[in-house]
């Protein structure tokens, strides 16, 4: 593979980027969840290419624990989301602001 | 019967309470309402412990003639010692007999007087507390009970001349007469303070110095503590400056501008002067402006009194006029006579006012001259009296105003004190105008007023027959002179007047005081005789201005409702506004800084998980940040 | 032109993109969607960089499994529209974007110090993939890291458990007695033993 190890790198770092500004931006629940896991997607290839880089299989293995933690988590969290919908009738993050200053 | 001189003062404090407390069951209506009857009594009690005390003063020689009667411990606080002492002396006993004979006699008068009053035992209670107050200032040992006296006296006066309290113009003089008085006894109280401070001691003997030497003390003190005593006896005296309040505490009941306002308060400061006058001679020019103090009142009591149609303001004035020439008297340091004019004046002042009250009871009271006029008539024995004290007033001879104005006026000349010679005579001059002038037109000519005017009871006629004896022919018995009979008897406390022989002689003199006095009279006939009539009642029509400026006494009392009124009103607005603006602002607006600032906080605890988030990007940027600069 | 570089360049861009356009548009199914393709890009990376296992599991499970969870639960909750566009959080966009660009202009920093934007892979990683990268994977996994492995397996358990629980209706239990249509009788009617306990049936008290 010819490619510079670092353009992932990068890549993975605007991915992180990306998602970040992701969850912030918008208020509806679901789409800040698909940022996070956006995230979560960019530090996995990170993983993947450092483990590329260091010759080492480790990397990977991490990146596949984070998917099925990540499943795991999609699961809960949308349930969460659920549960909470039935409550409030809205997915709305701005609306649970009540913890106010 | 000196050692019980405190009887004198204990008397009428207990009548005082007694009345206040349980006068209203003393019973009887009218004038035959008992608590006035208990208050003559206790005010007569007082005047035989003090003449008993007189006498036995007499029996001693003359060397002897200052004793100390203490009554009981009063202060003590590590250097301060002070008890209540009594001091039997020629002045003081003097001033007692003056505060205890004229008292009573005007207890007996306002009896009669006050005979329609809802309240009559509060009216008496409140004289006797006065007289108790008086008595207690003029027979002090020291200067501490003397101020206590002072203010008691200063109390009594505002509670008297507001009796009628539910008429404003008495409450408002009543107010008035305690705060300028208030602003004299200040400097007395620092005057006091000086005293203490150089001497140690209030006491008469260790502060004006006793067997004739003068204290130890040096000009400055001595001028300094002068001139604030003074500055007191000038608040209480009705001179100028602070003589304002007088004319106004006449609203008061009549009994009461005879007893305080005539005979005894306003003398406390003549008595004060001229009790401390060694502190006033050690010290060079304290002396001169007591003199100063009192030629100026004399002039402007007098001229104002010209003025006035309200009869009873015209004798304020006149008051205040008489008490200038006793300050001008002791200023000139004759005080034997300036307490001989103060025994003559407590007489026939006393009785004119008393006179003016039968004229207001008989005349459902009216006291202004141009509705009154021939008054003789229905009131023959009114006229008479009030005749007698003008006579005594005018200062003809041989009544005792001539003894006693002619003598100031006398050793003046003769001691070369020409200013006060001449400036004197002017004053006298007008006195005898502006009494002639309220004789001829409230008594002579005809009448001007609708209806009958009753003579006064024989309970208000006796009193004043007394009096006018006193104001006519004491000066005859006592012999008011220099080298007389009262002047002799002072000699221990107040000294020996040299006079001079500058000047013309005796005679002269009293031929030009004579021929004054029937100069005043006589201007005051032309203008104010029957046939001058319409002319005089006129008068303010005529000549607006002249009688504006006579009328408000020189704008003197418009001056200081000028300045403490609108300035210090206007000062008072301005110095809120800052208050409210500056201070309130800077200390509300550290409050409200401090919950703008707190307003800023929360602005991040908004309760929003998206601004949260927004941190911990923030934050993670920082860390980054720093981790990246650090490599 | 090496392949790598041309299929590199090809999907990074468009990774980029896809990312953009998932915060971009309005809706969220099309959010979701433009992150379907995301993932697939990144799976392509991951085949770039000789992770042919984690390239087929990433598509299976990521996009295949989690993305279409997404889009169920987005259609079943109707909340594909937002509640209008506007930002009601003052400077919340614009400070987001900062914070994001000084992100990757730091991490950039860092890896440019740290890796060097020259650095080549190394070549040896066949050897380490020699029989199979799911193999390979395999001695690894069962090896080196079989305790998380098992932890794992739990943590899925534990998963699907709480979302069964979070999903519960709470509906009201219905009582035999009910059933029987003797709902508001009184007991004691019926009373073989005195009442009382908690002895009834269906486990609610009467």
């Amino acid at each position: 593979m010819r490619t510079p190890i670092a353009y992932f790198l990068v890549l993975s770092a605007i991915l992180f980027a990306i998602g970040s500004v992701a969850v912030l931006v918008r208020p509806n629940a679901l789409r800040i969840f698909m940022g996070v896991e956006l995230q979560l997607n960019a530090v996995n290839l990170t993983l993947v290419a450092f483990s590329r880089m260091h010759l080492e299989l480790d990397g990977q293995i991490l990146a596949f624990f984070s998917m099925v933690v990540a499943a795991a988590e999609v699961v809960v969290g949308l349930a969460i989301i659920v549960a909470v919908f039935r409550r409030t009738a809205t997915t709305d993050v701005d609306r649970a602001s009540v913890l106010r200053g | 019967m000196i050692d019980v001189i405190w009887l004198a003062v204990a008397l009428p404090l207990v009548a005082s309470g007694a009345n206040m407390l349980a006068g209203k069951r003393f019973g009887g209506r009218g004038a035959g309402h008992r608590s006035g009857w208990v208050a003559t009594a206790a005010m007569t009690a007082s005047f035989v412990v003090a003449l008993g005390a007189l006498l036995q003063l007499l029996s001693l020689p003359a060397e002897e003639r200052t004793q100390v009667v203490t009554v009981a411990e009063w202060i003590r606080a590590g250097a301060v010692s002070v008890s209540f002492d009594l001091r039997v002396d020629p002045l003081s006993i003097t001033m007692a007999l003056v505060v205890t004979g004229v008292g009573s006699l005007i207890h007996l008068y306002a009896i009669g007087y006050m005979e329609h009053d809802a309240r009559p035992w509060r009216f008496f209670g409140y004289t006797n507390l006065f007289c108790a107050f008086m008595l207690a200032l003029v027979l002090a040992d020291d200067f501490l009970l003397l101020y206590l006296g002072w203010e008691g006296v200063g109390l009594c006066s505002y509670l008297l001349i507001g009796f009628w309290s539910d008429r404003p113009e008495a409450a408002s003089a009543a107010k008035k007469a305690f705060i300028t008085t208030r602003i004299g006894d200040v400097a007395l109280m620092l005057g006091l303070f000086v005293m203490f401070m150089h001497f140690g001691s209030f006491e008469f003997d260790t502060v004006l110095g006793h067997e004739g030497a003068l204290p130890e003390i040096a000009t400055g003190t001595a001028t300094a503590i002068s001139l604030l005593l003074l500055g007191g006896a000038v608040g209480k005296s009705a001179q100028l400056p602070l003589h304002v309040w007088l004319p106004d505490a006449m609203a008061g009941p009549t009994p009461v501008s005879a007893l305080i306002h005539a005979a005894t308060m306003v003398t406390a400061g003549v008595y004060l002067v001229v009790r401390s006058h060694a502190l006033f001679e050690v010290s060079e020019v304290a002396l001169t402006v007591v003199a100063i103090v009192g030629i100026s009142g004399a002039l402007y009591g007098g001229l104002a009194s010209i003025g006035q149609y309200d009869m009873k303001r015209a004798l304020a004035y006149s008051t205040m006029s008489q008490l200038g020439f006793m300050f001008l008297a002791a200023g000139l340091g004759f005080y034997p006579i300036a307490i001989a004019l103060l025994v003559a004046h407590a007489f026939y002042k006393a009785l004119l006012f008393l006179a003016s009250g039968n004229v207001m009871h008989g005349l459902d009271d009216e006291i202004d001259v141009r509705r009154l006029g021939g008054l003789r008539l229905d009131m023959p024995w009114t006229a008479a009296l009030f005749a007698a004290g003008a006579l005594s007033l005018s200062g003809l001879p041989p009544f005792s105003g001539f003894f006693t104005k002619d003598a100031i006026l006398e050793v003046a000349s003769h001691d070369g004190v020409v200013w006060a010679y001449v400036l004197g005579s002017l004053a006298a001059l007008v006195s005898a105008w502006y009494i002639a002038r309220l004789f001829f037109q409230a008594f002579m000519g005809e009448r001007r007023y609708q209806g009958h005017a009753h003579e006064a009871p024989a309970l208000m006629r006796i009193p004043l027959v007394v009096l006018a004896a006193g104001g006519l022919f004491a000066g005859i018995v006592l012999a008011f002179t220099p080298e007389g009979r009262l002047a002799t008897f002072l000699e221990p406390t107040l000294g020996h007047i040299e006079e001079g022989h500058a000047g013309p002689s005796t005679a002269t003199l009293i031929a030009i005081s004579v021929a004054v006095t029937l100069a005043g009279i006589g201007i005051a006939w032309r203008l104010y005789r029957p046939a001058n009539e319409a002319r005089w009642t006129s008068f303010p029509e005529r000549e607006p201005g002249m009688s504006a400026v006579l009328g408000r006494a020189f704008y003197v009392d418009a001056l200081y409702g000028f300045v403490v009124g609108t300035i210090g009103l206007r000062a008072g607005e301005a110095l809120s506004r800052f208050d409210r603006t500056v201070v309130d602002g800077a200390v509300n607006g550290i409050g409200r800084l401090t919950t703008w600032a707190s307003g800023l906080a929360p602005v991040w605890q908004s309760g929003r998980a998206r601004r949260y988030a927004l941190s911990f990007l923030a934050g993670g940027a920082a860390l980054l940040l720093f981790m990246v600069v650090r490599i | 032109m090496p392949l790598d570089n041309v299929v590199f360049w090809v999907f990074a861009p468009l990774s980029i993109a896809t990312g953009i356009g998932m915060i971009v548009v309005r809706s969220a199914v099309h959010a979701a969607l433009f992150l379907v393709v995301n993932f697939f890009t990144i799976a392509v990376m991951y085949l770039l960089l000789d992770a042919p296992f984690l390239f087929a599991v990433q598509i299976i499970v990521y996009a295949g499994a989690i993305m279409v969870l997404f889009l169920f639960v987005i259609m079943l909750l109707g909340v594909d529209q937002g509640a209008g566009t506007g930002e009601r959080l003052f400077g919340q966009r614009t400070t987001a974007v900062i914070f994001g660009v000084a992100v990757v202009v730091e991490l950039a920093t860092a890896i440019r110090a740290g890796v060097g934007f020259a650095t080549r892979a190394p070549e040896g990683f066949d050897s380490v993939n020699a029989e199979g990268n799911p193999s390979a994977l395999a001695e690894v996994l069962f090896r080196d890291y079989f305790f998380p492995f098992e932890v794992t397996s739990i943590l899925l358990i534990v998963a699907a458990v709480a979302a069964m629980v979070l999903a519960l209706r709470r509906s009201k239990a219905i009582t035999q007695r009910e059933i029987a249509g003797h709902a508001g009788d009184d007991l004691e009617r019926y009373a073989l033993a005195p009442p009382g306990g908690p002895g009834t049936v269906g486990g609610q008290a009467p």
